[in-house]
């Protein structure tokens, strides 16, 4: 694993390096206590309860894997499971388009620019409460501004958020507002990373601004954009607070994805050991959906190494 | 300066072009924070008039005194004061030499731990903690917040620290152990006074999502030890909605946070560039 060693260094001095390295890593012990206790120990408490029926008063029961029997017959969460992805979806490939374009913008210099950018990325930096409650006032159907903008530009009104069918595409436009920023973050520093002699070598070639975009600026950005998917998706898939304080999973239960389900059945209808279950289910989603992108990443890198 | 191509009337139209061009891309957020000032500083019958209006008839400063009035205000933003900063203080005393150690040990993986890290749900460390700290008679207190919270700052002080590390040269550390120094010595005597800039850095940005945090409180706080978040939705789901406190109250939240993000904004944007580029 350790590549940047090189073969020819004398062995005494490797051993000696070995060694040290074993003491730098004690340096990382206490946060490793910290992780192991804050993250390992719910981990493995979950597996438990997530064999038991586990209510939050009275007898507790082992009951193997029923729970992840119920579970895949359960039609309330098949469609939370839909829901997550449809919302997923969208709030990946929109965030991940408009913020490669705020990029483009944002790598020229010109006046204000660093101002602006900040100003850019406030969204993402925000409370997402505080956001999200002035976007539940911004969607209201009579009194909300999104309304009257849609009515000066000759639209119908909408009911944004407070009908099944617009729903998730409105919490999608939040998630739009406040992520692209980080996008744009991402794929800024792809741009500020690439070199400069394979651009002045294609003007020379007499090569277009197109070309030089298709062939050298692409190539070498889309790792950062892969990143920036990797990220987005994980993110997407574990949104809680804007859908939360926004809908709570309504009208109905047309927006709850896997996490609001999650919330309910744990914190409001206290199924401990249903929840349980949900919670791996969910956990086992996220890293098969990650592990996907994150080989589409790693092919992206081969075939801009070669 | 960039070459300049073909003629002056055609410059300036791409420059134009440019401006809207930016202009479009920052526009969504200028104007939502703007209309949620706006909000704020409006007594009922403004915000509720259609067509909407933008600027007051009148400044209704009392929405603003109304907030403070409904609500323990005061006791929330300490809540979420002692909730992020001791977390915070305990990620930068567990983290920073953690950073530091895994920077010059060169490991390897730790990218993966921190990925899985941000892989699981919020929800996840919730359920199993909710029950211990109801097992062991800490609910009602702060501390399990504190506690929770770490899962937030611990991974962004040890990540941005590690970058940090990363970039340092290594050279006064190993003339000071060349001298006779330990590690520890080198790192607490030589490494740790030129660590300011990451350590404020990882500070802010781990404060800054602590304080963000809305799930953890929704859960674990009692009536006594909500956070800022958790008072806002609440006052949202259970009083008499009226517009104007409740934007208040919103801008009271994450205004410390907005105050943070305009001062420091260069060393933000490098930390949390360093921290979403390698937590892939």
């Amino acid at each position: 694993m350790e590549a940047s060693l090189p073969g020819t260094a004398a062995p005494p001095a490797r051993t000696a390096a070995y060694g040290r390295r074993g003491r730098y890593l004690l340096f990382a012990a206490p946060a490793l206590v910290v992780t192991v206790a804050v993250i390992l120990f719910p981990w493995l408490f979950t597996l438990y309860m997530s064999l038991h029926d586990w209510p939050l008063v009275g007898e507790r029961s082992f009951v193997g894997l029923e729970n992840y029997w119920k579970l895949a017959g359960d039609s309330r969460f098949l469609e939370a499971a839909w829901h997550t992805l449809y919302f997923t979806a969208l709030a990946v490939i929109l965030p991940v388009i408009f913020g490669i374009l705020a990029a483009v913008v944002f790598h020229r210099e010109f006046p204000l620019r660093g101002f602006l950018s900040t100003v850019f990325m406030m969204p993402m930096m925000a409370t997402p409460v505080a956001i999200a409650l002035v976007w539940t006032m911004v969607f209201h159907p009579q009194l909300g501004v999104l309304n009257y903008l849609l009515s000066l530009v000759g639209l119908p009104p909408q009911l944004w958020v407070f009908a099944p069918g617009t729903v998730i595409p409105s919490l999608v436009l939040v998630e739009v507002w406040q992520w692209t920023p980080l996008v744009m973050l991402i794929v800024l520093g792809g741009l500020a990373s690439l070199p400069t002699e394979p651009y002045e070598a294609a003007v020379i070639d007499g090569a277009s601004a197109w070309q030089m975009f298709r062939h050298i600026t692409w190539p070498l950005v889309l790792p950062f954009v892969m990143v920036a998917v990797v990220l987005r998706g994980i993110d997407a898939l574990k949104a809680f607070d804007t859908i939360f304080v926004i809908t709570q999973g309504g009208p109905g239960t047309a927006s709850e994805t896997i996490n609001i389900y999650l919330y309910l059945q744990a914190f409001a209808f206290y199924n401990i050991g249903y929840a349980s279950a949900v919670v791996v289910v969910f956990f086992v989603i996220i890293a098969v959906l990650s592990l996907v992108l994150l080989w589409a990443r790693q092919r992206t890198q081969w075939t801009t190494a070669t | 300066m960039r070459p300049s191509y073909g003629s002056g009337a055609s410059r300036l139209f791409r420059r134009l072009g440019f401006a809207l061009a930016v202009l479009v891309i920052v526009s969504p957020a200028i104007l939502f924070f703007v209309w949620m000032v706006s909000l704020s500083l409006k007594n009922e019958l403004d915000n509720s008039a259609y067509p909407p209006v933008l600027i007051p008839s009148e400044w209704a400063w009392d929405n603003y005194a109304a907030v403070f009035e409904q609500n323990p205000f005061l006791l929330y933003t300490w809540n979420s004061v002692i909730v992020s900063g001791v977390s915070t203080l305990v990620a930068l005393i567990v983290g920073v030499p953690a950073g530091y150690g895994l920077a010059k040990a060169r490991a390897a993986g730790i990218g993966i731990v921190v990925l899985i890290a941000r892989m699981t749900p919020g929800l996840s460390f919730l359920i199993p903690l909710f029950i211990l700290f109801r097992a062991i008679g800490l609910a009602g207190t702060l501390w399990p917040l504190v506690v929770i919270h770490l899962v937030i700052s611990v991974p962004i002080v040890v990540w941005v620290m590690l970058g940090f590390y990363e970039g340092l040269p290594g050279e006064l550390e190993e003339a000071a152990l060349i001298d006779g120094a330990t590690l520890w010595q080198a790192f607490v005597k030589v490494a740790l006074p030129l660590s300011r800039p990451g350590i404020v850095v990882s500070a802010i940005l781990s404060f800054i999502f602590s304080w963000n945090n809305f799930v953890f409180g929704v859960v674990l706080a009692g009536r006594e030890t909500r956070t800022l978040p958790v008072a806002v939705y609440n006052s949202l789901s259970y009083e008499q909605v009226s517009w104007g406190p409740l934007a208040a109250s919103a801008i009271l939240v994450t205004l410390p946070v907005l105050v943070l993000t305009l001062f420091v904004q260069r060393e933000i944007v490098g930390g949390l560039a360093a921290w979403a580029v390698k937590g892939g």
